[in-house]
This record gives C-alpha cells, sequence and structure tokens, in this order.
C-alpha cells in the first residue's frame, strides 16, 4: 500500500519547486515577519497578567509566530493539490500506480519538509530583534513540534481541498477556518485572557498544544504540561493523516 | 453494428467494456456500452462534444468510478484492481496536465520514477522518448516556457516513457496546427507498429479517425450508435458521386444505365448527369464502354467519395452540438455571474 518511491518523488517535486519559487518563500514569510516586527516591537513593553514578569513580549511572541508560520505554510501546501487539480498536474498523478495513501503521504512529507525550514527561518530571523535562542538539542526538539502542527495543517488543507471544487473558495476557507485557528491558539496572548466562552474553542484548537509545546520548549515557559501538548498534537496528527487519506481516496479526482 | 463483439475471440480483446454506465444526476453520460478493442489494435472513439468519450475515458483509467457495468484491460479490473490498471496504461490527456513549475525532463523523471523504473533504466528511457517527440534540446527548459505543441509533445513523450501496454489519446491533436498534427499522427502510428501498442483515441476529428483509426465506434448520447472500420462506416451511406459531363446519344445511354443495378440513383441536369453507386472507381471504366456504344461522349467525369463526415452527420443528425456544462465550467459560470453583480 506505502510505496516510498512514490512517496520520495513528490517530496522530491515539492522540494525543488520550493527551492526554486523564490518569490512563493519570500510571500509565504513575509506576513509572519511583519507580524512578528510590528507586533514585536509595538507591544514590546506590555505586561500580560498571568504572565511571568521576566518573559518579554518579544519572548513570548516568537514562538507564536513560527506556529502561526506553520499553520499557513502548511494549510496552503495541503490546498494546494487545488492547484494541481486545476493545473491537470492531480489526474497525471491518479493514474501512475501510486497508491492513494502514499500520495498524500508524499504531499504531507513535501509540505512538512517546506514548512519547517520556513518555521525555523523566522525563528533565526527574530534573533535579529532581540530572540534569546535555547541551546542547539532544544531548537531540535522544537522541530519534532513542529513536524507535528505542519502535519496537522497540511492535513486540514488536504481535507478542505477535497471538498473544494477549484481554487475560488480559498479566501473564504483562509478568512473562516484559518484566521480563527491561528487567533483561537493564543500564538498573540495567552489563551486565559480570552472570554470563558470563547476558551472553549482555544481548546479545541490543535494550534493552542502546538504553540504551547514551542514555548516550553522554546523559551521554558507553557501554560500547560507538555508532555499533555505532545499527546494531543500526536494524536490529532494521527487521526488527521487517516481522515486525509481517507477523504482523497473517497474524492472526485476530476 | 455489423462488426459486434460477439464473434470475436475473447482472447485477443485487450479492453472489453461490459455495459459500462455513468449517470451524473438524471444525465446518463455514458448509457450502456458494450465494446472490446483487439489487441494491437488503434479503437476510435468519434463523437461530438460532450458525448461521453471523455467519460468513458476516465473511467477506463480509473480517474471515475462506473454507475453501473464494468471493464477490464488487460484481464484487469477497472474496480477491483485499479492499481493494476494503472500500471498497464498510458494516457494522454485532453486538457495539458504536466508541472510547468518543473522541466521537461523533471516531468518524465519524476513520472518514470512513479512506476518504480531504475536510474539508469530512466536516462535511457528519456533520451529516447525526447528524441521521438522532438524536445531533446529543450529537455532541461521550464515547461512553462514551452509552447503548446511543445506541451502536447512532451505529454505524449511522457505517456511513453513507462512502455503501457495501452495507450489512452483523448483529443491527442486539440487545438494542434496542421504540421505537428501530422507529426502526431505518424508517432502513434509507428508506436502502434513497433511496439504493438494498443490505442484507444478519441477525437471529433473525421479526418484523424480516419487516418489513424483501425475501427472507430461513433458514439453520440452516451451510445454506441455504429461500431466498424472506416471504410465500413462509409458504406453506410449511399455510396460514392460520380458527376460525368455527357454530350449527345442520352436516348440510347439512359436506358442502358437504367438496367443496370449498381446505380443506385441517376439524376440529369442539362449535360451534366450525377450517379449514386458503390464502388465509383470501378465503374468508370464500365461507364465509359456503355458510353462509347451507345455514342455518348464523356467531356469530364469527377468522383466523390463519402467523407467520414458525411457518415458522421448521417448518424449524429448534424456536425455542431452544444457542449454539455461540465460541473468545471458551471462553476465558473456561476463565480462570472457572482462576479458581475
Amino acid at each position: 500500500m506505502i510505496q516510498p518511491a512514490a512517496i520520495y518523488v513528490l517530496w522530491l517535486r515539492e522540494m525543488l519547486k520550493f527551492v526554486r519559487a523564490k518569490s512563493r518563500m519570500i510571500g509565504a514569510i513575509a506576513m509572519p515577519v511583519f507580524m512578528l516586527v510590528f507586533l514585536g516591537l509595538g507591544f514590546r513593553r506590555v505586561e500580560f497578567p498571568g504572565l511571568p514578569p521576566e518573559i518579554g513580549y518579544l519572548q513570548y511572541l516568537v514562538p507564536g509566530i513560527v506556529g502561526m508560520t506553520l499553520l499557513f505554510t502548511g494549510a496552503f501546501t495541503g490546498m494546494s493539490v487545488l492547484m494541481d487539480r486545476q493545473f491537470g498536474f492531480l489526474k497525471e498523478v491518479m493514474v501512475t500506480p501510486a497508491s492513494r495513501v502514499s500520495i498524500v503521504l508524499g504531499r504531507i512529507a513535501g509540505g512538512a519538509s517546506t514548512s519547517i525550514i520556513q518555521a525555523l527561518m523566522m525563528l533565526f530571523l527574530s534573533v535579529f530583534l532581540g530572540f534569546a535562542l535555547p541551546s542547539f538539542p532544544m531548537i531540535a526538539a522544537s522541530v519534532v513540534v513542529m513536524m507535528f502542527i505542519s502535519v496537522i495543517f497540511i492535513c486540514i488543507g488536504l481535507i478542505l481541498s477535497s471538498f473544494m471544487k477549484d481554487i475560488h473558495g480559498f479566501n473564504t476557507m483562509t478568512n473562516f477556518i484559518i484566521f480563527p485557528i491561528f487567533l483561537l491558539s493564543g500564538a498573540l496572548f495567552p489563551v486565559r485572557n480570552l472570554p470563558a466562552a470563547i476558551q472553549i474553542f482555544s481548546y479545541l484548537d490543535p494550534l493552542t498544544y502546538g504553540v504551547d509545546a514551542l514555548r516550553g520548549i522554546l523559551i521554558g515557559y507553557a501554560a500547560f504540561n507538555i508532555w499533555i501538548d505532545l499527546l494531543i498534537l500526536f494524536i490529532s496528527s494521527t487521526a488527521l493523516v487517516c481522515a486525509s487519506g481517507y477523504c482523497f481516496k473517497k474524492g472526485e479526482v476530476l | 453494428m455489423k462488426n459486434g463483439i460477439f464473434d470475436e475471440q475473447g482472447s485477443m480483446d485487450t479492453i472489453i467494456l461490459n455495459g459500462l454506465t455513468k449517470t451524473f444526476g438524471e444525465l446518463a453520460a455514458v448509457d450502456n456500452v458494450t465494446l472490446s478493442v483487439k489487441s494491437g489494435e488503434i479503437f476510435g472513439l468519434l463523437g461530438p462534444n460532450g458525448a461521453g468519450k471523455t467519460t468513458i475515458i476516465n473511467m477506463l483509467t480509473t480517474l471515475m468510478v462506473p454507475t453501473s457495468g464494468g471493464a477490464t484491460i488487460t484481464g484487469h479490473d477497472i474496480e477491483k484492481d485499479p492499481e493494476d490498471v494503472r500500471r498497464s496504461i498510458g494516457i494522454i490527456f485532453q486538457d495539458p496536465s504536466l508541472d510547468i513549475g518543473l522541466t521537461g525532463r523533471e516531468n518524465l523523471d519524476f513520472h518514470a520514477m512513479m512506476y518504480g523504473i531504475d536510474t539508469a533504466e530512466r536516462k535511457k528511457r528519456i533520451t529516447d522518448v525526447l528524441a521521438i517527440v522532438g524536445l531533446t534540446e529543450k529537455a532541461d527548459v521550464l515547461v512553462e516556457n514551452y509552447s503548446g505543441g511543445m506541451k502536447r509533445r512532451l505529454e505524449i513523450a511522457r505517456g511513453l516513457i513507462h512502455h503501457p501496454r495501452v495507450l489512452f489519446l483523448d483529443e491527442p491533436t486539440l487545438g494542434l496546427d496542421a504540421q505537428t498534427r501530422r507529426k502526431i499522427w505518424d508517432h502513434i502510428k509507428d508506436l502502434n507498429k513497433k511496439h504493438a501498442m494498443t490505442i484507444i483515441l478519441t477525437t471529433h476529428y473525421m479526418e484523424e479517425a480516419d487516418y489513424l483509426c483501425e475501427r472507430i465506434a461513433v458514439i453520440d448520447h452516451g451510445k454506441i450508435i455504429a461500431l466498424d472500420t472506416p471504410a465500413g462506416l462509409k458504406t453506410l451511406l449511399k455510396g460514392d458521386v460520380l458527376t460525368l459531363s455527357v454530350n449527345g446519344g442520352l436516348s440510347s445511354f439512359m436506358p442502358l444505365l437504367k438496367e443496370k443495378l449498381w446505380i443506385r440513383e441517376m439524376n440529369l441536369h442539362d449535360s451534366n448527369l450525377t450517379i449514386t453507386v458503390t464502388d465509383g472507381e470501378k465503374r468508370v471504366p464500365e461507364l465509359f464502354a456503355l458510353a462509347h456504344v451507345s455514342g455518348t461522349a464523356i467531356t469530364s467525369v469527377s468522383l466523390n467519395k463519402p467523407s467520414l463526415e458525411d457518415v458522421f452527420i448521417h448518424l449524429t443528425g448534424s456536425s455542431i452540438r452544444e457542449q454539455e456544462g461540465t460541473r468545471h465550467s458551471h462553476v465558473h459560470a456561476g463565480m462570472r455571474r457572482r462576479m458581475m453583480r
């Protein structure tokens, strides 16, 4: 069922296109960079209730922006299936002997690699604003969390794209699904500062746990127990991989 | 349907469709199609726009699931073992399906990797297919810089690289210029001969079907309305039309002609005599002999063979058909309407 060759081909394709499309790369990280620079500098002196005073807002914000980068790039790579459908390339992949599961896994592998590269770029760029990088093993550990986050949102993108037949629903999806996921996650401010009714949605948002785990690893401060974060991330990513495989199998190709 | 499927040997058939049906809501896009394609044959699906040709191809290439009925390709069932079906087929789609962000060579290489062909063999085959379609020099250029004809040729190369036993061509020369089209036709014939590849092509170009196909199924409204060789289909019409300019001696010439059973229709306008016959070219000498006997001088003669187009119009009733709205075009139309408001 799982063909490593097919997964490798799709991964390689994604990497090649990523390296070639410099404008796409710049476009993808432009927004997180702006958010980081303006929010980070603008709210530099803000003190949130419930945060230890030794953690400045910039330190607090960077893991959130890394999570945001993973959310947006992940969801967009997932939805790039729509582009392939538009350009007919999806059909080409679907008539090769590659199993549907391998096709989904190949996409996830390619998308996760490019998302993580962009997230790491954000992390290193933030150093110029004064972010204090943790030790190398911590950065390596954060890559594992990044992988979970990107897999989750690539799968959500894949699932959404199996319901959408063309590219026109794209903006609606961004506005009504991707942005709420971002804003609810506590990437910008502690979730506990939200009204209780809205907090419920935050706790249903996988990015909440992703950002929290990143904070725990990168700045040594987490709102929840980091092992619980990791467990939730692991369970939701596994479930979503299966769900996207199923949707891709069931969905009409044309 | 003179050449029905029942008088052929089952073992020789590479593709067998058995009551294949696909409905979209109320519309039966493909309606109970039963036919078989022999091994090594070039088989044409000819029909107006929206007749169901592409839907048949989509089902045979496992991109769509039939509503009812089924089909086998090289003995594999399209629903039960789609992966084996996909392994033995190649397809050249009607719409472009290349990754324009990659080079021609990469498109070919990635495709071949999907079929598990090893590195050395891939290199060799890529060199071969690039030469066949004449794209060797452009192989390392990004596909977005290719012309329409080059893209088409690259897709053909890609369809061949894994040496499929069955090749599907969906409107292979749609929108191409005459030279490119002729070249592609020759490639198709070549492939069929050299590799004994079974080829199914859809087209609405009569001359394409006539030039390439050994047998043609004429499809309209999802149903097969005729299935025969191009020559066989042409005999569905009354025959060839001979136009003679004649001079004198008609009073004895006409009665002589009336006795001939092979003449189906005869009309005289002034000195122009039109005669509908079968096998027109063989009748010309006979006509001259008769004219000689009756003292008639024939000053000119022209022979018009029926074209496949005549047959097509005869069968489908019209040559122009509004394209049935696909879901895609429907969505686009909807978007346009929304944007207009």
